[in-house]
């Protein structure tokens, strides 16, 4: 399977190990990641926050270049960047008048063509042949699957999952042997929006995020989002403040998968998280050696 | 379907954001679930997405664009994805916030528009943001200068901050988006202010 790869800025900066752990299960998946050339900002989250025109057409330009380069589908790991870039695609489908404002600004030919998906949808059309792989099933671990926002709303653009109840990251997560438990919090938001600008508020919500599924009994947290990552991992250490600390490990659903192919933590990037996440990989079983396929 | 670059005045808050967003925020029936379900409402002054709402039906035009509310808002589309009459809050909000700009550059609270503002400037400059450089604009503009903000440190440590800005070949073409909008909207704004042909006196 080939995709077109939109990194986003983060992915090349602060969730570098989303990038990394994406790329290395890449192969082992089967899947081709050809990365957009010249790939700007979407505008997430000022963008459309200030001008929304200029939202739009700051990811259209990302839109109309993976059409250039002959993509049919564009992955958007970053779920700020889909949420931008699958968000433009639906409103031009829906609104010409916004469109043939966009294609004025735009350089280049634009047929809004190509579809946009996310790392969770992605992996979840795949996850039998993630189980089918997994040499270190990863059974005994508990997750709790946080979606976050942007990854199922709007609903009529993040159409591939239900927006209360989604079930893509467990069905994933099951995949790889672990377990994930029920907890509430699975679709607030963390606040990312104001992480730099008001971080009292994003503490708080933090650290309701972490204490449910602390409560849920889950062992770690696994993402989808460069800026929930972020906030769940870099914040902790605010978020428990005069109370226990959570030592929560926040993973990227590509680490977990990752961990199950047998892909070594080092090579997943999991040491560049501010949680150490070694106390629970210290718990899981080392991987076996698949049994080689049958001859012919 | 919205209404774009309509040229009649708005005569009321109500129709400035039916011209720009397409929705009609009359349909609002206030049930409060909007309000129910936002992560922010406890933060927002007595003023939660109904609430703000209400104040546009009501035509408070003042309160709303001076209001913090609106700066407060996460666009996690919880409201949106659960009003009953397809609302839609967020982008109302949204469009509240480009109305407050528009009569006022600096409405939003200085954090906040530091973080906007440096934020657009790492893209504007650059066709993509550094990080490490978007902080350091944010601190600027903000008078932060103490907070952790990033943590730039710590990030540096890990391999997370890259420490020079690298532009993209069309960088060029980002700055023309940039540009055009901006020309678009000033278009925008001098049409809504010119005097309507006849009939302004209706609206008194």
């Amino acid at each position: 399977m080939k995709l077109g790869f939109y990194p986003g800025c983060s992915m090349h900066g602060t969730a570098r190990e989303y990038s990394e752990s994406l790329q290395a299960i890449a192969g082992p998946l089967g899947i081709e990641l050809e990365e957009v050339r010249d790939w700007s900002c979407c505008g997430a989250s000022s963008g459309h926050q200030t001008s929304h025109l200029l939202g739009v057409a700051l990811a259209a330009r990302n839109l109309s270049l993976a059409e250039e380069q002959g993509h049919e589908r564009l992955l958007a790991p970053c779920a700020a960047c889909y949420g931008r870039l699958a968000g433009a695609r639906h409103e031009l489908q829906q609104d010409a008048a916004l469109a043939a404002q966009v294609g004025k600004l735009l350089t280049r030919p634009f047929a809004n063509a190509v579809g946009v998906i996310n790392a969770v949808e992605l992996l979840r059309d795949i996850a039998p042949a993630i189980k089918e792989k997994a040499s270190r099933p990863l059974q005994g671990l508990k997750v709790a699957c946080y979606y976050g926002c942007l990854l199922v709303r709007p609903p009529e653009v993040a159409a591939y999952d239900d927006a209360e109840d989604p079930s893509s990251l467990e069905t994933i997560v099951k995949a790889t042997g672990a377990e994930p438990v029920r907890w509430h919090k699975r679709t607030e938001c963390c606040g990312a929006g104001l992480s730099i600008s008001r971080r009292p508020s994003v503490i708080r919500l933090g650290r309701e995020i972490l204490g449910d599924a602390r409560q849920a009994g889950a062992q770690a947290v696994v993402v989808a989002c460069p800026m929930c990552h972020s906030n769940l991992d870099f914040r902790q250490q605010a978020m428990a403040r005069g109370g226990e600390p959570f030592a929560m490990p926040i993973l990227y659903v590509t680490q977990l998968v990752g961990l199950a192919l047998g892909v070594s933590a080092q090579e997943l990037g999991i040491q560049r998280h501010f949680v150490d996440a070694d106390p629970v990989l210290a718990q899981l079983a080392a991987p076996r050696s698949l049994p080689a396929p049958a001859q012919p | 379907m919205s209404g774009h670059h309509t040229s009649t005045q708005p005569a009321t808050i109500a129709e400035a954001l039916q011209q720009l967003t397409g929705l009609n925020p009359l349909r609002c029936y206030q049930c409060g679930k909007c309000s129910a379900g936002c992560p922010m409402a406890e933060e927002m002054g007595g003023l939660p997405p109904h609430a703000l709402i209400r104040l546009v039906q009501t035509d408070h035009r003042d309160k709303l664009l001076k209001s913090e509310a609106i700066w407060l808002c996460l666009t996690c589309e919880t409201c949106s994805a659960r009003c009953p009459n397809d609302v839609q809050p967020a982008r109302l909000i949204d469009g509240l916030r480009e109305l407050a700009l528009s009569a006022d550059p600096l409405a939003a609270p200085r954090p906040i528009r530091a973080f906007h503002e440096a934020f657009l400037e790492q893209v504007r400059s650059h066709g993509r943001m550094a990080e490490l450089w978007m902080i350091f604009g944010y601190k600027l503009g903000s008078g932060d200068l103490f907070s952790d903000a990033l943590a730039a440190p710590g990030m540096l440590t890990r391999g997370k901050l890259k420490l020079i800005p690298q532009n993209i070949a069309g960088v060029e073409e980002v700055r023309r988006i940039f540009e055009g909008v901006k020309e678009l909207e000033q278009a925008q704004a001098s049409k809504q202010a010119a005097p309507p042909e006849g009939g302004a006196a209706d609206h008194g």
